[in-house]
């Protein structure tokens, strides 16, 4: 059926102004995991975070694992949406603002994940660069000030290419409104017009922001890798670590996505706007970076059991048979033995089939960063300082607050902004009659074309 | 502000009346410059969305915001590691190689910085004042509209508006 202008307008608003009981226990199920991880991040800084499972020489364990996973969750949004905007991908429009909020969330969860690590977050203003007598500042030939500059910058960018496209909408949900809401959109619309150079100008804006902004994602992930890859721990100096680790976080953030998008399409009943096309798009894309995942784990492997270096091998042989095996085997099959063949064949590349190899990605790819981080600190070069590690139900909390703030912060903005942008599906309604720039987004019924997406659906 | 300004289905009848304005400011007295048009979507191929967007040099202030952003971070790495030398052994203080990467980073924040300073200088946001604008303008119609028309002018502005094919033709005030 074909959809007006003013149809789709009421169903992409409708989450904002409704909610079902079902959307309420999700909320209160992620507020509860998310208070539960506040009580356990002040047990920590009350009692100091002996109360993790860290000891020598595992001083690195889950809080890092979670910072490295949040981190290349966050590569799942504004990259993905850069590239398919330069590209000019018609199917992009329903999907873009879903995963650049997956961006900005994940990053900012991933940054607070080293607050609580510093143990006493309140004296934090110690790293800050002022001329002090404690003779500390900061040094920028390590990897963790580059981390703060490639952090910041990404969120900034991120935040900014996630709101821009907002405003035009928030001038909809201003115009359509009475009373508070009124006021508050008109805030945050700043006063939107739509007049001609208006749009002009935000297109231009979200032209460059999207080529400025893949760069950027790159080196984040790059330079998070370099925390382990300038650092002479057996099987973290590599060179291939670099694009391992932005290939590993495109991948998680790909199936974040998906996982994303499957729980809106349920949960606001947009099955109109994020059609089984969208799913099997982006599940090809999935299914490119399983192998290209599985292409750098067996080359980086490889060149460590070809050269056999002692100290090298003892991490290695505890991974693929030893005490880490099990998780190990584990990540192997999530990342690829169960994802690859769901993906490509075409049949089973439906929706749920998309979710469940998502679901398994998100697993996997949580084991392969634990198995970057804690076998190379626990066999380090002199056997008798080698150690384990065990995690504590404190840092399970703290890794399982990880999702619900996650889920929270999804929710609420869910209920604040139209998940997909309204005037891009227009856009593309319009290229769609015109013939426009692109395949079209939302072609009319008359052209026997989807309304939302590329192909019939 | 006062405004008179017409409803349109569609962007070639927004057009017409474009044109019809800016072809009879000798008759009506209308300032081209102040004719306005709003739209919920952006339009391509059509003069009146064209002519008023103009040059914005979004991509070459971009530049060089990440110059000076890049400028920035050699400036903030090399002035702290002279002012507070760490003992490296003999090897550099200011350490080329690794200053590169907070260089590049910063030299990307400032051509995003620049990009929305310049996105919201050109664009007048944010501009709480009251502006010429129709909620009918989001069920896809477009608003074309004439601010400050010299007394008078209402009868003919508003047959043009007509004669282009205007669903309604509306007065505004920005004090009402």
């Amino acid at each position: 059926m074909k959809k007006s202008e003013e149809q789709i307008q009421k169903d992409l608003l409708r989450p904002l102004f409704e909610a079902s009981a079902g959307y309420w226990f999700a909320v209160a199920a992620a507020a509860s995991l998310v208070l539960a991880g506040a009580g356990a991040m002040f047990y920590g800084f009350y009692n100091g975070i002996g109360v993790w499972g860290l000891n020598s020489p595992v001083f690195w364990a889950f809080d890092i694992t979670n910072f490295v996973f949040w981190i290349g969750i966050s590569h799942a949004g504004t990259l993905i949406s850069a590239i398919l905007r330069l590209a000019n991908a018609a199917w992009r429009r329903p999907v873009t603002r879903c995963a650049e909020a997956i961006t900005v969330f994940a990053l900012s969860i991933g940054a607070i994940i080293p607050i609580s690590h510093v143990g006493r977050p309140w004296l934090a203003f110690w790293m800050f660069p002022y001329p002090n007598e404690r003779g500390l500042w900061p040094n920028f030939r390590s990897p963790l000030a580059w981390d703060f500059f490639a952090i910041a910058t990404y969120l900034i960018g991120s935040i900014s290419f996630l709101l821009l496209p907002m405003i035009p909408d928030f001038a909809l949900i201003r115009d359509s409104t009475t009373g508070f809401r009124k006021k508050f959109y008109g805030l945050l619309s700043l006063g939107w017009q739509g007049t001609p150079r208006q749009w002009h100008r935000l297109e231009t804006a979200m032209h460059v922001m999207a080529i400025v902004i893949i760069p950027v994602a790159v080196s984040v992930h790059t330079i998070v890798s370099w925390d382990f890859a300038m650092t002479p721990v057996p099987m973290w100096r590599s060179t291939i670590f670099g694009p391992y680790f932005v290939c590993g976080a495109i991948f998680s953030g790909i199936a974040a996505l998906i996982l994303a998008m499957a729980l809106l399409r349920k949960f606001l009943r947009l099955e109109e706007y994020l059609q089984p096309m969208h799913f099997s798009n982006l599940g090809k894309l999935l299914l490119t970076f399983s192998l290209l995942w599985f292409y750098f784990t067996f080359a980086e492997r490889l060149t460590t059991w070809y050269a056999n270096e002692e100290s090298e091998m003892n991490v290695f042989w505890s991974g693929v048979r030893g005490e880490f095996a099990p998780l190990f085997w584990a990540m192997v099959t999530l990342n690829f033995l169960i994802p690859v063949p769901i993906l490509a064949i075409k049949r089973l590349r439906t929706i749920t089939g998309t979710v469940v190899a998502s679901i398994c990605v998100v697993g996997g790819m949580w084991l392969e960063r634990f198995l970057i981080v804690v076998p190379s600190l626990s066999r380090k070069y002199l056997p008798y300082a080698w150690g384990s590690y065990r995690p504590t139900w404190v840092e399970m909390i703290l890794m399982a607050s990880g999702f619900g703030l996650m889920a929270l912060l999804y929710l609420v903005f869910s209920k604040i902004v139209p998940m997909i942008a309204i005037w891009e599906l227009k856009v593309g309604m319009q290229e769609a009659h015109t013939g426009g720039a692109g395949e079209p987004a939302m072609a009319c019924q008359a052209s026997g074309k989807s309304v939302i997406g590329g192909a019939s659906s | 502000m006062k405004a008179i300004y017409a409803l349109f289905p569609d962007p070639g009848s927004a057009q017409d009346a474009f044109d019809a304005l800016r072809g009879s400011s000798s008759t009506t007295g209308i300032d081209a410059a102040k004719i306005v048009v709003v739209s919920s979507e952006p339009f391509e191929g059509y003069d009146f969305s064209v002519e008023d967007a103009g040059k914005s040099y979004m991509f070459p202030l971009a530049a060089l915001g990440g110059i000076a952003g890049g400028g920035f971070g050699y400036w903030l790495a090399s002035f702290t590691q002279q002012s507070y030398p760490l003992n490296t052994g003999g090897m550099p203080i200011v350490t080329s190689w690794t200053n590169g990467i907070i260089i590049y980073e910063l030299t990307m924040l400032g051509a995003i910085l620049t990009t929305l300073a310049t996105l919201l200088v050109t664009a007048g946001l944010p501009n709480f004042k009251r502006q010429l604008s129709d909620p009918e303008i989001w069920t896809g119609k477009i608003l074309v509209g004439v601010t400050d028309p010299p007394e008078g002018a209402r009868a003919a502005l508003e047959e043009k508006f007509r004669q282009a094919g205007a669903l309604a033709v509306k007065d505004f005030s920005s004090t009402s």
